[in-house]
């Protein structure tokens, strides 16, 4: 134990002037969050999107979409063994990754986009750290209860009934988590095999190691982190902050017809005071249990449950509905002084995002449709640089390799621009010096080739020269052109 | 310690009991975590010494209960390795190299074989990529002392050039012109003169340096021993003269120097040393290296 945090308190010498010192802690202890059910608008939307999100993430290896030749016939595969990724007609080859970073910059100012209009709906009902959380709960009410039962089952001494209800409920969790975890494999690997394998225990270890992996952060995240993910692990509430601005709709508390708050019986009078009640049923109902009447916070995941379960108090004691309400804070600032005004969608930060949305979606939609299923490596060898042959020319050695991602075979022709004098020779295809040579390349693979080029020494002009290597596709008009250049021992 | 452990009136907190001039020592454990994992470590290597090789007997450690050994361990990777490339490795060892060349799947494992075993062997003289070195030759380009078809080069490989415990070796010896006074300063100057413009492909049909050349150095550096082309002559592996490639230089001066005293370069024999399959290996790596003939 240290000296700072020394909890024996210290008895001090009368002479010191400072008198007893308190300690006080940084550590502040986790306050489990124990949700109350509560029914509504917002309860109902989460739900259904629940359904939604779970239904496509357990069906989405399962869906069939017939591809030709040896490709797999499954809709959404990223085959980490054979480095290809099937997403429904679109095949994509590692060097074609620059579409994954299309996507997550498309992700990204998307969800700038609909923060800045909506708020954290992200966060309160797509995230799956939500939508996990909120199945795991669900299962912990059914067999735990309600709030109220669950904080008691806490309280109570380990018994038999404690020890069944809380065992059933890890094991329903445990069995989620499972499910998840293996599925999760499914994406990576053909599932109808993969999953046969997995349930007769023929998969190997890796594939039982990642379910096991995925299942056990499932389990400890959804299960006993929640709201402590959003809170401390994920950083995307830490910059909220500059993701809002005062038109973003969020979830609001009116303080000023909510202050001052007290108890109240019903039908009684609520002049001179203000309409909350302090039921405190919003701190109750609230997955990361906080105060929204404190005002926007980080912990705020904008799933609008106080919403609910506050118009609900208000229907009771005949007060106007939204007391917490879905709105901007420009609105709730004219609205506190009797003013209405709409929300304002449209503003110079939601035009960029919508500006800078349309350009990346176009540049990657005119990517994917232009996309050609041929790709080309060029390597200039660069040992030796250069070699000189005995009647002084000098030779270069490159390795070409053509990817050809369609699926069928294709021959294309090699030829040189620039350098005249240039002469090549392809290993196993052209042993003759020539300006040209056919080369095929099997269906959706990569042909290596291994190329010299000559030029002879009166040809040489510089240290290094610009040199083109072309490939003609005559049968699918394709022609690509790639620079390169031509060492010499000149200086 | 009577009456318990004694505890400082400042502090509040236990000491040791010791004292020194006034000065008591606080009581600090150690922190319990850190005792735990010092106890599970023990266990640990209590365990490990039981169950693998650790204690040191008379001539070799005491074999631990499992029976591990690294040795075993590595001839286990080895024989999974081999049992891996089983089919590849038959091939490399039954066929000949001109069938190992006709197959491209079988000719691409070899390459590949062959270009580590390059770099483990022979990239200290001969660079990476068989680039070459002064006094080293370049294996990428179309001169070859000793001949450039695979059977050559598997030769050359298997038993060296001037290799004195191989009597199989390549081997041959210039005669020092100069230093054993087999021919004059000034015969050495003309016919240096001659294999420089043979170099370049203009030497004259007249003159003194050609007629040197002719009854000195033809026998070894033109093709068949014949004429004063400076073709070379593979059989004896005298490189040929006529063309642009030089292992110790194309300056005049280093020409003299060489027909005044000879440098003969050594390669070690590696047949014993690696054995046939790599030397297959070896042999169409370097055949690829684009000079293969």
């Amino acid at each position: 134990m240290s000296q700072l945090s020394a909890s024996a308190p210290a008895p001090q010498p009368a002479s010191d002037p400072g008198g007893p010192k308190k300690t006080v802690s940084l550590y502040a202890d986790h306050q489990k969050v124990q949700p109350r059910r509560i029914s509504g608008t917002f309860r109902r939307l989460k739900t259904r999107l629940d359904w939604l999100f779970l239904g496509l993430y357990f069906i989405g290896p399962w869906i069939p979409w017939p591809r030709s030749g040896s490709a797999p016939d499954q809709a959404f595969l990223l085959d980490i063994a054979d480095r290809k990724g099937y997403i429904l007609g679109l095949e994509i080859w590692p060097q074609e990754v620059y579409y994954l970073t299309g996507v997550l910059v498309l992700g990204a100012i998307g969800l700038f986009f609909v923060t800045a209009l909506f708020g954290r709906v992200w966060c309160g009902f797509a995230c799956i750290q939500t939508v996990w959380t909120d199945w795991f709960v669900a299962v912990e009410r059914l067999i735990e209860g309600d709030r109220p039962a669950r904080i008691r089952l806490d309280a109570a001494p380990l018994g038999v009934k404690k020890l069944a209800r809380k065992s059933l409920k890890i094991t329903l969790w445990g069995l989620i988590a499972l499910l998840t975890g293996a599925t999760f494999i499914l994406y990576f690997n053909p599932a109808v095999e993969t999953a046969l394998a997995m349930l007769s225990g023929q998969a190997s270890w890796g594939i039982y190691g990642f379910a096991l992996l995925f299942a056990g952060t499932t389990f400890l995240l959804a299960g006993f982190a929640r709201e402590q993910v959003c809170i401390y692990m994920c950083p995307w509430p830490r910059f909220q902050s500059a993701m809002f601005d005062e038109h973003s709709l969020i979830i609001t508390y009116e303080a000023w017809r909510g202050e001052p708050r007290g108890g109240a019986r019903k039908g009684q009078d609520f002049t001179g005071r203000g309409d909350c009640v302090d039921c405190g049923l919003c701190v109750q109902v609230c997955p990361t249990g906080i105060d929204i009447r404190d005002g926007n916070q980080l912990a705020c995941i904008g799933c609008g449950l106080c919403i609910d379960a506050c118009n609900q108090i208000m229907e009771r004691f005949g007060r106007p509905p939204n007391l917490i309400a879905y709105d901007s804070t420009a609105n709730q600032a004219a609205r506190a002084v009797g003013q209405t005004r709409r929300p304002r969608l449209w503003r110079p930060r939601t035009l960029a995002y919508t500006v800078l949305l349309a350009l990346v979606a176009g540049v990657m939609t005119f990517g994917l449709t232009t996309r050609s299923d041929l790709e080309v490596n060029l390597l200039h060898e660069r040992s030796p640089l250069f070699v000189r042959l005995s009647d002084g020319a000098i030779r270069n050695g490159y390795t070409l390799k053509v990817l050809n991602m369609a699926e069928t075979p294709r021959t294309y022709a090699l030829s040189l621009d620039g350098i005249p004098e240039a002469r090549l020779t392809v290993v196993g295809f052209a042993d003759a010096p020539t300006r040209s040579v056919d080369l095929p390349v099997k269906a959706d693979s990569v042909g290596t080739f291994r190329v010299y080029v000559t030029v002879p020494e009166d040809a040489l002009t510089e240290a290094r020269m610009d040199l083109a290597f072309v490939l003609d596709n005559t049968a699918s008009q394709q022609r690509t052109e790639h620079d390169t250049l031509f060492a010499t021992p000149l200086r | 310690m009577a009456g318990g452990p004694e505890r400082d009136a400042v502090s509040g907190r236990h000491t040791t009991g010791h004292e020194w001039d006034g000065i008591t020592e606080l009581n600090t454990p150690l922190p319990k975590w850190w005792v735990y994992v010092f106890f599970a470590c023990v266990a640990w290597a209590l365990g490990y010494v039981i169950l693998f090789p650790s204690v040191p007997m008379p001539g070799k450690a005491a074999s631990g209960v499992l029976g591990y050994s690294s040795r075993a361990a590595l001839a286990e990777n080895l024989a999974a390795a081999e049992a891996r490339m089983g089919e590849q490795l038959a091939g490399l060892r039954q066929l000949s190299l001109e069938e190992i060349a006709a197959d491209p799947e079988l000719a691409t494992f070899a390459r590949q074989g062959g270009e580590v075993m390059f770099k483990e062997n022979c990239v200290p003289c001969h660079q990476s990529g068989g680039a070459g070195a002064y006094g080293y030759p370049t294996l990428a380009d179309d001169e070859w002392i000793w001949g450039g078809s695979m059977e050559a080069i598997a030769t050359t490989i298997r038993h060296g050039v001037r290799h004195d415990e191989d009597p199989e070796s390549r081997f041959n010896i210039m005669p020092s012109f100069g230093a054993d006074e087999l021919l004059s300063e000034a015969d050495i100057d003309q016919v240096a003169d001659y294999v420089l413009a043979l170099s370049k492909g203009e030497a004259s049909q007249e003159g003194p340096g050609r007629e040197i050349f002719e009854t000195q150095c033809a026998v070894c550096h033109s093709s068949n021993g014949e004429g004063a082309d400076g073709a070379g002559y593979r059989d004896f592996g005298g490189p040929a003269l006529n063309n642009r490639i030089w292992l110790y230089g194309g300056e005049k001066e280093d020409i003299v120097a060489q027909i005044n005293q000879p440098r003969h370069g050594v390669m070690p024999a590696w047949g014993e040393r690696l054995g046939e399959t790599t030397i297959k290996q070896l042999t169409l790596y370097v055949h690829g290296l684009g000079g293969g003939e």
